[in-house]
């Protein structure tokens, strides 16, 4: 079977975001980046998948020469090669566009994006490969199984869950539940060693069409200072609540 | 023209994020002066079909035979019935966010999601959306005349209007790609992207036997339960509780953490809520720079004192 995991290279969680002085871009000054945790996800499914069945797993990236730390660090977890896409994505359907374009060059059985990026949460690129190759797709899936053609899937519907099916080949959106976060895998230094002789392709993008663009950002207004109230007093709280702030 | 919206039910009910799409779709539409046409995918009875009526729909499409889990049908559908629309809005629901995106990528127009204003423009369609998980608002056009909007949980509000709406029901029979086996949905519990008000617990609780009091809290408050990341990691709660970065992003009215420090990814999925309470032993606890109350205490102390005191303002 061969697996293909579409990785976004996104800063790390516990990054403070800034933006450059005009507030046009994201400053990625000091940044670490890592790799998107829903894809992290995914990329572990595919892990155990191919364990199981002796598939392929590729990842594929759109990004500039920045992003290799993070394709190689998806090698390292045991992926057997990797494509970059060389380009700075400009908008979901440009990245979308860019991997499905070339994905029909190269079919795979399976596709696995993240549910969403942690930088942009556009939460799109999956959902627009699948409808620009034709493919049924689940997002927010949170439980995959493979036998033969046939995927049994679940996905999240907002206070519970959907069963479903469909034949590959197949697009989903990962998360949580694809597999546990303690089957997360670290890179060994046997997997590291191996990640630098492994095929990393650039390939071009075959266009540069893009169908939204960003103008700004701001950063979301300060909060005023809490107010605390002493343990022991929590009727305070109780008639703060109601009277002040008119939530309860 | 028109605007089109996405009207979501579970097993046959409508619920306020969808009455919230309604109203979105409602406000946008006044800007471009025209109709609202909700879809509806599945079996809904007419008395509920016609409640999108007092949140601003005209007009229904119910295509009955459609089941929402399939992408491909809805989008399809979507996109026959759309030829007239200018604007589609979707909720931020996960079955949204797997229509939206197909539905982009067919007719090829751009879409916007987390979005938390009614458009700043309508030509070019200019909107406002959440981005890097919260911690930046972003200001995006899009550049095809027609476009997507998917709003992001609890931003925007419900706008009655005592309005009806004409209810047509449309015969199809898809190509379907997808076989729905069954759904599960927890019966009696609030979900987070609809809670208005979220209890929520961490660490500091020790251990799981100690959720009684949350719980009790929570029903008390009709309030939804959720925790923190390491919580649901060590399995003391569901990972569907799971609120923060890679978890549920929420945004409800008041938010209250227990025994919570405050990691920066914690507080990226929960800094949308209106109103935040903190409550733990550590003053220090980075929660209390967001939080707009708290108090520094035991949990064991000041849950079981507060839930006393909630119970006699009720009184």
């Amino acid at each position: 079977m061969n697996i293909v995991v579409c990785i976004s290279s996104v800063p790390d969680t516990t990054s403070k975001i800034n933006f450059t002085g005009d507030a046009s871009k994201f400053d990625s000054s000091g940044i670490q980046f890592v790799i998107n945790p829903y894809d992290e996800f995914g990329l572990t499914k595919a892990m155990i998948l191919k364990e199981k069945t002796a598939g392929n797993v590729m990842v594929i990236t759109v990004g500039d020469a920045s992003v290799e730390p993070v394709m190689r660090k998806a090698l390292a977890i045991g992926a057997d090669s990797a494509i970059r896409i060389n380009a700075k994505p400009t908008d979901s359907y440009f990245t979308a566009n860019a991997i499905a374009t070339y994905l029909k060059e190269n079919p795979a059985d399976l596709i696995i994006a993240g549910r969403e990026s942690i930088d942009y949460n556009g939460g799109a690129v999956g959902g627009m490969i699948a409808e620009m190759m034709n493919l049924p797709f689940v997002n927010a899936c949170n439980g995959l199984e493979i036998d033969g053609n046939t995927a049994k899937l679940n996905r999240e519907i907002d206070g519970g869950k959907e069963n479903l099916s469909a034949n590959l080949p197949l697009v989903i959106g990962g998360q949580k539940g694809l597999v546990k976060e303690s089957d997360l895998r670290i890179p060994n230094m046997r997997g590291i060693m191996q990640a630098r002789s492994k095929p990393l392709t650039v390939v071009e993008p075959s266009s540069d069409e893009n169908l939204t663009s960003s103008e700004n950002f701001e950063k979301p207004a300060e909060k005023g200072a809490c107010k605390l109230v002493e343990a022991g007093n929590e009727k305070e709280l109780v008639s703060l609540l109601q009277s002040e702030a008119k939530v309860i | 023209m028109s605007v089109l919206v996405y009207a979501e039910n579970w097993k046959g009910t409508f619920r306020k994020s969808t009455f919230e799409a309604v109203s979105y779709a409602n406000e946008t539409a006044k800007l471009l002066a025209t109709d609202v046409i909700a879809l509806s995918f599945g079996e809904v009875s007419d008395d509920e079909l016609s409640k999108l009526g007092n949140y601003g729909a005209n007009k229904v499409l119910s295509a009955s035979s459609i089941n929402k889990g399939d992408s491909r049908e809805t989008s399809n559908f979507f996109a026959e019935n759309t030829t007239d629309a200018s604007i589609i809005i979707f909720a931020s629901t996960y079955t949204s966010k797997m229509i939206a995106p197909r539905l982009a990528a067919k007719l090829k127009i751009g879409m916007s999601s987390n979005v938390i204003s009614i458009p700043l423009s309508t030509s070019p369609i200019t909107v406002s959306r959440k981005a890097f998980s919260g911690k930046a608002i972003e200001k995006t056009i899009i550049k095809t005349e027609k476009g997507i909007i998917c709003l992001a949980p609890n931003a925007f509000g419900l706008t009655e209007t005592g309005g009806d709406c004409s209810i047509e029901k449309i015969n199809t029979t898809g190509n379907r790609s997808i076989t729905i086996e069954g759904e599960e949905i927890a019966s009696g519990k609030i979900s987070l992207a609809e809670a208005e008000i979220i209890v929520s617990a961490g660490r500091g609780l020790k251990s799981p036997e100690n959720w009684g009091m949350i719980e009790e809290l929570a029903d008390l408050l009709g309030a939804a339960t959720a925790c923190s990341k390491p919580v649901a990691d060590i399995g003391w709660r569901p990972h569907g509780e799971h609120v923060g970065q890679t978890g549920k992003v929420v945004a409800p009215n008041l938010y209250i953490a227990i025994g919570i420090s405050g990691a920066i990814q914690h507080l990226a999925g929960v800094n949308s809520s209106k109103v935040m309470v903190a409550i733990n032993t550590d003053p220090e606890a980075p929660f209390f720079k967001a939080a707009d109350y708290g108090i520094v205490g035991d949990a064991f102390q000041v849950v079981p004192k507060l839930i006393e005191e909630i119970k006699n303002a009720k009184n």
